[in-house]
Order: structure tokens, then sequence, then C-alpha cells
């Protein structure tokens, strides 16, 4: 057993269990951000508070919900929403968080785009963000079962649908995964279960994962300018900590990121007592039922865009189309083939494909949810080949961008 | 300053996706039905005098209260509503105050021609009767007039219009088909708290018979109303009270008739159902986003503090 001195202080007797200074001094103290970044670098930080809100929320209902389908939709609307002292507030939190922290992916994914930070030893950020975008997804739909209104059900049906693989017609892997013919007991059990444990206890990991891959590499600057950080954490250190150009994460960087959540914090509230019907839609507020289809069904708005382009196509192309977009983000540090990481506005051709991806994926959004009649089915048909013509050229662009 | 104008592009971005897939996806999936004030413009308007005095003798000629209680004058038909759904489909609604529920045009009409009334015709015609018999006079010699007084009378003895409450409008005008389990209230009216099991599974059973005679009557159950306020806007459920066809063509739902007044009522009624705790969400929201400005201002100055060294 190592040789223990008797301690001065908590501080000191906790050092030498825990060595709790050299953590503070690594992970925080001596973890250098570069100094020239604006507000989007807050973006993490962000969706970290988000995801705690939506954690602590999410055990705060998961006390009064019933996983059980005559019981699921009156335990949310009427136990959680009704009798429980300030379930409303808890379930509102809960759904505004899971439609808003999407936002804030989308945010924060195309930061990273626009300032190349996914180049030069940053793939593995990318990528880990990448996973935990699709946890995050999963998350999303399978909570998105629980309440088992109308459009749990129906978009259950949808979803799980697409894995019988169009035309192979695998109806065996749907009725597998509901664990029945139709969503029902099983498929409310199953969905609850990876909803509350398994992807949570996923995306917790995939955080390590993503917060660890960005130590080396370090954060990406507003300039894309390559820093010596050793040389830069010297200056800092000296004293001349307006000349170096890094920050400490705590508490410079720290400081300016709770401000930036503060702000957010106000947005985020005013969503959640005045303008929530974005993020509860209302048909799921009528209880599920299996023979009563809904008008139109469409999913929530952060899954429009790849929705629609499944749409727009025959059964069979539709599904290839979907695995190709649900795929492709993960290979943009590989299909992006210039040298250069710096901001897109000073990239020539692949500036204007930022903009133009940018565009589409919002165009195809409008789309997902609209009617697909007439001139909406049109434009979402040429926006879903608009977005996949733009990955095919990516790397023809990029390849051509000359060295700055 | 930089920051400001990414702050921009960042805000009209979210801002444009948020208006296509909200107000502007909305406004292209659901037709809009404006209201006409509940003045049910396509009735005949009201040409006579009504004599509530008279309208007494005529309301018992008239044999209303075959089919119809009138429980504030004491008056029952001895039927249960079990029963009287079995004989007509759906109890026949109490009286008492439908002077005050109902708009006078449409009461009116509705004694005339009950299935036109209620936009039903699609539904009742020559060869299917309308479980209300038409009124065809009750020897008088202008059958005007005597509606006219049977509709003054029924307003002679209801409560004063303003005076109907969301359970009183939505319990006559809604509820004898609608169940609203948020607030306990079946067709048969609300759920007693037995002390015995079996009495309450009586009850259930009496509720599920009467479930059974408007099904067959309607084509099927006419949905549970309790979280309707959140599933459907208000615009919508006032347009549909208004007239059920503009928004569900062809639905067997009849047109109700009740006044402007009512129909907010029941409005507020199934904003206690659904939707009950609106006031503690306000008063809510305002502390905490007075909280929240403070959080932000100290956020600000201790970022302030913070970064004087590094600039």
């Amino acid at each position: 057993m190592a040789h223990f001195e008797k301690a001065k202080s908590l501080n000191e007797w906790l050092d030498q269990r825990l060595a709790i200074n050299t953590l503070n001094r690594v992970l925080a103290k001596e973890y250098w951000i570069p100094k020239d970044i604006n507000f989007l670098w807050a973006m993490g930080m962000v969706l970290a508070i988000t995801f705690g809100i939506l954690l602590v929320s999410g055990i705060f209902l998961l006390m009064y919900y019933q996983p059980n389908v005559d019981l699921a939709f009156d335990s949310v609307n009427f136990t959680i929403m009704q009798e429980v002292g300030y379930g409303w507030l808890w379930r509102h939190v809960h759904a505004v968080a899971a439609s808003v922290v999407f936002l804030i992916i989308y945010i924060h994914m195309f930061t990273g785009i626009y300032y190349g930070s996914y180049k030069k030893g940053r793939e593995l950020i990318w990528i880990s963000g990448m996973l935990l975008f699709v946890a995050f997804s999963a998350e999303a739909f399978s909570g998105y079962m629980l309440p088992w209104g109308q459009m749990s059900y129906w978009a259950g049906m949808v979803i799980t649908n697409l894995f019988s693989m169009g035309s192979l017609e695998l109806n065996g892997i749907v009725e597998w995964i509901r664990g029945d013919y139709v969503p029902a007991q099983a498929f409310l059990d199953r969905f609850f279960m990876l909803h509350v444990l398994l992807i949570p206890v996923a995306i917790l990991a995939l955080i390590g994962v993503h917060f660890g891959a960005l130590r080396l590499p370090h954060v990406n600057n507003q300039n894309g300018e390559e820093i010596d950080f050793a040389v830069e954490a010297e200056k800092y250190k000296a004293g001349n900590k307006a000349a170096s150009k890094v920050i400490a994460f705590a508490n410079d960087f720290m400081s300016k990121d709770l401000f930036v959540v503060a702000v957010f914090l106000v947005f985020f509230f005013y969503l959640v007592f005045w303008n929530y019907g974005f993020a509860m839609d209302p048909v799921n507020f009528d209880p599920a039922d299996g023979l009563v289809t809904p008008a139109h069904i469409y999913p929530e708005w952060y899954f429009l865009w790849s929705y629609e382009i499944l749409r727009p196509f025959s059964k069979d192309i539709g599904l290839v189309a979907f695995a190709f977009a649900q795929v492709i983000f993960f290979l943009l540090p590989f299909l992006d083939r210039s040298p250069n990481a710096v901001p897109a506005n000073r990239r020539g051709l692949f500036s204007i494909w930022f903009w133009a991806m940018l565009v589409d994926l919002i165009v195809l959004t409008a789309m997902g949810k609209l009617p697909p009649e007439g001139i909406y089915s049109t434009i979402g048909l040429v926006a879903a080949l608009v977005f996949i013509a733009l990955w095919i050229i990516l790397p023809i662009i990029t390849k051509l961008e000359k060295k700055l | 300053m930089k920051e400001f104008i990414i702050l921009a592009v960042v805000t009209f971005f979210s801002l444009l996706t948020y208006w296509l897939v909200e107000p502007f996806a909305h406004s292209q999936m659901h037709a809009h039905v404006e209201s006409e004030g509940f003045a049910y413009a396509d009735l005949p308007a009201l040409t006579k005098e009504g004599n509530a005095t008279r309208g007494a003798d005529t309301f018992m000629a008239g044999g209303c209260i075959g089919c119809h209680n009138v429980q504030a004058l004491g008056m029952e038909t001895g039927m249960s509503a079990k029963d009287a759904a079995s004989a007509y489909g759906v109890n026949p609604p109490d009286l008492s105050n439908a002077g005050a529920i109902y708009d006078a045009k449409f009461l009116a009409d509705l004694i005339k021609n009950p299935a036109h009334a209620t936009i039903v015709e699609h539904k009742f015609n020559d060869m299917r009767m309308h479980p209300m018999p038409a009124f065809y006079g009750a020897g008088g010699d202008d059958i005007d007039q005597e509606i006219a007084d049977i509709v003054a009378y029924m307003q002679s003895i209801a409560v004063q219009a303003e005076e109907v409450t969301p359970t009183m409008a939505f319990e006559n005008a809604c509820g004898r088909c609608h169940a609203v389990r948020y607030t306990n209230w079946t067709q048969l009216g609300e759920m007693p708290n037995f002390k015995y099991k079996k009495d309450d599974l009586r009850f259930q059973a009496d509720v599920l018979d009467y479930q059974d005679a408007v099904k067959a009557y309607m084509g099927k159950l006419p949905p549970d109303l309790s979280m309707y306020i959140r599933s459907r806007n208000e615009h919508f459920i006032s347009t549909f009270i208004e007239n059920p066809q503009s928004q569900l063509h062809g639905t067997a739902m009849p047109r109700t008739g009740v006044t402007a007044h009512s129909a907010e009522k029941v409005i507020e009624y199934m904003r206690m159902a659904g939707d009950p705790l609106v006031e503690e969400r306000n008063e809510t929201g305002k502390n905490v986003m007075i909280y929240m400005i403070f959080f932000v201002l100290f956020a600000y100055l201790w970022k302030r503090q913070i970064w004087k060294d590094l600039h």
C-alpha cells in the first residue's frame, strides 16, 4: 500500500486519494482553447446543458409514466400534466428540449462544416459527433412513441415498416422489431427500454468519446489558424494573457459559455411556457388508434429533410436515397479532398456548396411536412436530387481547390 | 460586431425553417374556416313574436314531454337515459335550460324540421326518419306562431342566457354523445364513487349499453373529448361546433345550435378537462423569466470580469 501523509486540509485529503488538483489542471485550468472564437463555439456547452435538462426532466417523468398501451396516454396527459404538481412543467421542458436540442445540433454541425472543423486530425470529432446525432435521433424517435398518441403509433408503424426493405418484403424483420404484427404492447415496452436505458447509456459513452476526440487536435478557431498550443500556453502561464492566442477552459472559456447558455435558456423557457406547439404536435394529443389513420403523417421537424429524401421517389429508389442520406454525412471528412481547414468563405466553390447544402436542407425540411401534392412534390424531388448531386460533386470541387 | 452578424444569420435561417414547417405548412394542410359568429344565417329569420303563456299549452299539446325531460319543472318521461338511447339512438336532451343554451332561430327550425336545422339531411330522409318527429302544428292556424310560442316558453323557463355555465352547456349540448374521462364525465352523467365494486361494474355496463346505442345511431362512438383542446385548436373547435360539416364533410354529428355564449362555455369546459393549468403555466413562466434575466445579467458580468485580462 502506498504511503499517505496526514492531510492538512480537505483539498489535500482528496488530492491524495483522487488527484483532484491534477484533474483540475488537466481538464480545466490548463486545457487550452483558442481565443479567436465566437459564440458558435459555445454550442457544445449548450448541448451538454440541454442534454442535462433532458436527463433530469426525464427522470421526473419516469416516476409517473406507465409503459402500457392502455395507460400510457393518460399517465402522460392526465397524471403528469394535471395531477402531479408541476408535472406539466417537466413534460413541457422535456418535449421542448427534445426538439430544441436538434436545432442546436444542426447549428453545431453546420458550424463544424463551415469552419472545416472535421479536417486535419479532427475526423474523429466529426464521426463521434455524427454517431451522437444518430443516437439522439434514435432517442428522439423512441421517446416519441411513449405518450402513445396517434403520431406515436403511426410514426412507429411507418418507420418500422422501412425495415421491410421495400421490394425485398422482409416482413419478418418488421415483426421481429415490433414484437407483433402492429405496434402494440411489446413494441411500447422495448422502445421504453431503449429510451430510458440503452440509448441514454450509449449517448453518455459517445459524449465521452466526442470530448476525448477533441483533446489532441484541440478546438478549431475562427480563422483556421494553426496554433502552437505549447508556446501559446507558456505565454499565458507567464501572465501574458493578452498576447497569448489561447485561453484556459476554466474559467475563461466557461464564463463565455455560461453567458451563451444563459441567453439560450431565456429563449428555451420562452418556448416551454408560451410556444411549445412545434414540439408537441397536436395530433399526438389524440390517443393511438390503429383503425384511424391521421390525415397527414409527418415526423418531427428535425427528421423532415431525410423523410423528404425518401418520399419523392418510388419505393426502392427512395429507400436507397434515404440510406444514402443517413450515412453520407459521416463521410464528410473523406469526401472533402481540400487541404485547407479554413472557413468556407475563403474556400471558393466550397463556400457555394455550403450555402447550397444549407438551403437545400431547409427546402427539404419544408417539403417534408407539406402534403406531397402538385408543386410541393416537384420541389421535393428536385431538392432531393440536388442533395445527392451536392455530395457527388463535393470531392471534385474540393480536389480542384488551391492550397491557401 | 461579427458575432452579431453571425447571430443574425443563425436566427434568420432558424426562423425561416420554423415559419415553413409550422405556420406555412399548417395553413396548407388545413382549410381555413371563418366563423359566422353563431349567427346561423342559413336558417329562416323569426318572423313571429312568441307568447310564453300560450307556448306552455302548445308545448304540452305538441307532446314534447313524451320524449324530453324538463327536470326544472318536475316533468319526467320515466324512461332511463339508457332506455331512451336504445329507443331513439341517443338520450333526448332535458329542456329545462334549452331556451338559454340554444339559439332561438335554431330551436324554431329544429322543431319544424330537425334534420334540416342540425344539417344531417344526408343521413335522414323519408326512408329513414329523424328520431325527433317534425312538429306539424298543434291545431292552430299558424304553425310559425305556435313554434314561436314554444320557443318563448322554453326561454321563459330557462336560466338567463348569461347564467349558462360550462358544465350546463357541455352536458346538454355535447355530453349525451361524448364522454370526457378527465372530468369523469360519461354519457350517463358524472361517474359516481361507488362503495361496492358490483355497483361500479353495473354503472359501467350501463354506460357500455348506452354507448352501443349511440354507436348504432351515429355510425361510430363519438370520441372522448378530454384532450381536444390540445389536439384541435380553439378556432377549429369553435367553428366545428358552429357547423360540423364545415370541417368534416358528411359527418354524422348534428349541428348543436348553441349560442355564441354557450359555445364559449363549451370550450371553457374542454379547457378545464384538457388544459386546466394555463394560469399556473403563465405565472410560473413569468417567474422563471425574471430569474433568467438576472441569470443572463450575472453571467455577462462574470464573463466581462474574466475576459478583461484576456483582451
